[in-house]
């Protein structure tokens, strides 16, 4: 029983495969995963190990060619098709925020409640306490174009906040980033995290940005894409900065390189 | 932490004083009209070929005094108006569907290119055959003008949705019809209104064209009387109230461009003074 209820997102043999001109592609060799309730997974690895793939079929964008995928218990595809209640589990934060350019911001954080039927009031509580908790409160009426990408993409995880989900997927959220704001970035969506108590799994071809945020970190290897290592990693919350010139910190990165490096 | 946004940086050239163009335009509308009377008078030119500025002004105002002028001019803006709706109706549906169903725009694709190179005024003759010498032979020249601006517009509209964006309406669990409300129309809308600002330009011609060649209403018809009578200064003074008409359209257009899409950069750019 505590297995089960401690696992948010199930994956069991989970395959995926293109056809395509020049012949079928193996994207993604059968996957066995469990995300616990609560954690920061990372998929980590090099380009083309398949983990956007991984990433867009736990996120109901792209359907597996085999195996079977559950998320918080209720199996995600059948076939091709998508159960509408557990995507209702699922926020997905891009690469690019990817905000609607016609709507403020607020209306673009509120916009998956105003899909759903919820009134102009919920709405505007809800994109008000999004805002102070993603820290750009005063934006709300601007356009995205007139905030900064850092901003936008904080607008963009209010948004896949707005309706509550279980689980942030997060697909190389910070990668359009600058190096800077992408340190700030990884420590705001710490805080987040620590907030709202959410399951997280974050795509990342940044190793420090790995160890930094994840509990557990899976290194995807390419061709076909499949999980090579799984490592736990032991740091306290909440981490600072400054953990990252520790030797315990390089230790796991170097180790992490190093097997990168191998397998790429 | 991160930069302050940087569309707060204070509107510069607006405030401080006029806009450039503001000045320009009617100093150089009067050198104009210095240069026409100049060059009217010094080589003492036929006021069949060419009148002067002031007795066409003056014809203009006669022209604004008469009662008539404006029936005519009514029957062109009608005109004009019901055969830009027309097309801004067939164009935006044609162009959505044909844009969401690929397959569909291969086939009629072949079709659409051929109907676009025809000279469309070449079908005025058919268009007399077959609804006569009233409105709606100009309504429909002018439909058939504007039409395709709008929808080629439409069309690549539908098609340049970001891909992106298509994703995140997927991951929100969208009907097909909270799609097309929420990302389709508006990220179209910019397309759309550049159609139309074509378009309704394309309108007037096709109103006046179809004027010229039957019928005895509108302001096609009121040139040809003019050229018949030799009055060339009322010549001039009808094609002046032409385009003031036709800027009207145009400026018509432009507005809604604000009203409807005050995020796009087309806006955004106007408002900073360029």
């Amino acid at each position: 029983m505590t297995a089960a209820t401690t696992t948010e997102i199930e994956l069991a043999g989970v395959e995926k495969r293109f056809s395509t001109p020049e012949g079928e592609v193996h994207a993604l060799a059968r996957t066995d995963l469990d995300v616990r309730k609560g954690e920061i997974l990372i998929l980590l690895g090099p380009s083309g190990c398949g983990k956007t793939t991984l990433l867009r079929m736990i996120g109901g964008l792209l359907a597996p060619s085999g195996g079977e995928l559950r998320v918080g218990g209720r199996k995600l595809w059948d076939g091709e098709r998508r159960d509408g209640v557990a995507v209702q589990e699922l926020g997905i934060v891009f690469q690019d925020a990817l905000l609607f350019p016609w709507l403020s911001i607020a209306d673009n954080i509120a916009l998956p409640l105003k899909l759903r039927g919820a009134p102009r009031a919920t709405r505007e509580a809800k994109a008000a306490s999004l805002t102070k908790l993603v820290g750009i409160q005063g934006f709300e009426r601007r356009w995205p174009r007139e905030l900064s990408g850092g901003m936008r993409q904080r607008a963009a995880i209010a948004r896949a906040l707005s309706y509550d989900p279980e689980i942030l997927l997060m697909d190389e959220p910070f990668g359009a980033l600058d190096a800077m704001t992408r340190d700030t970035m990884n420590l705001e969506l710490q805080r987040i995290w620590m907030e709202t108590g959410r399951t997280i799994v974050l795509v990342t071809h940044s190793i420090a940005e790995a160890v930094f945020l994840g509990d557990r970190i899976v290194l995807l290897s390419p061709r076909p894409g499949r999980i090579d290592t799984l490592i736990d990693v032991p740091f306290a919350r909440p981490r600072s900065l400054a953990l990252q010139s520790t030797g315990e910190f390089q230790a796991i990165v170097k180790q992490l390189r190093a097997r990168l490096e191998a397998i790429s | 932490m991160s930069a302050p946004p940087p569309a707060v940086e204070a509107q510069p050239k607006r405030r401080s004083g006029v806009r450039l163009e503001w000045i320009t335009t009617p100093l150089l509308i009067v050198a104009a009209l210095l240069a026409w009377h100049a060059y009217v008078t010094e080589f003492k030119v036929s006021p069949f070929i060419l009148p002067r500025p002031m007795a066409v002004l003056e014809g203009w105002a006669d022209l604004l005094r008469t009662r008539s002028t404006w029936w005519h001019s009514w029957a062109t803006v009608y005109e004009t108006i019901a055969g830009f709706a027309c097309a801004l109706v067939a164009g935006v549906i044609m162009g959505a569907v044909l844009g969401k169903i690929p397959w569909l725009e291969r086939t009629l694709n072949p079709f659409i290119v051929a109907s676009q190179v025809v000279p469309k005024v070449a079908l005025v003759p058919l268009f007399v055959v077959w609804f006569g010498f009233g409105p709606t032979t100009k309504i429909l020249l002018a439909a058939v003008l504007a039409f395709f601006p709008i929808f080629t517009n439409t069309l690549l509209g539908v098609k340049s949705i970001d891909l992106g964006h298509r994703d995140v309406m997927t991951s929100l669990n969208t009907t097909w019809l909270q799609r097309f409300r929420h990302l389709e129309l508006p990220s179209a809308l910019p397309y759309i209104l550049t159609g139309m600002e074509v378009g309704i330009v394309l309108a007037i011609i096709g109103a006046v064209v179809g004027e010229y060649l039957g019928g005895n209403q509108g302001l096609g018809y009121l040139l040809i009387a003019k050229m018949n009578a030799y009055e060339t200064d009322m010549l001039f003074a009808v094609l002046i109230h032409l385009t003031v008409i036709g800027f009207i359209f145009y400026l018509s257009v432009g507005l809604l461009r604000r009203f409807l899409i005050p995020w796009h950069e087309s806006v955004q750019m106007e408002r900073r003074g360029r």
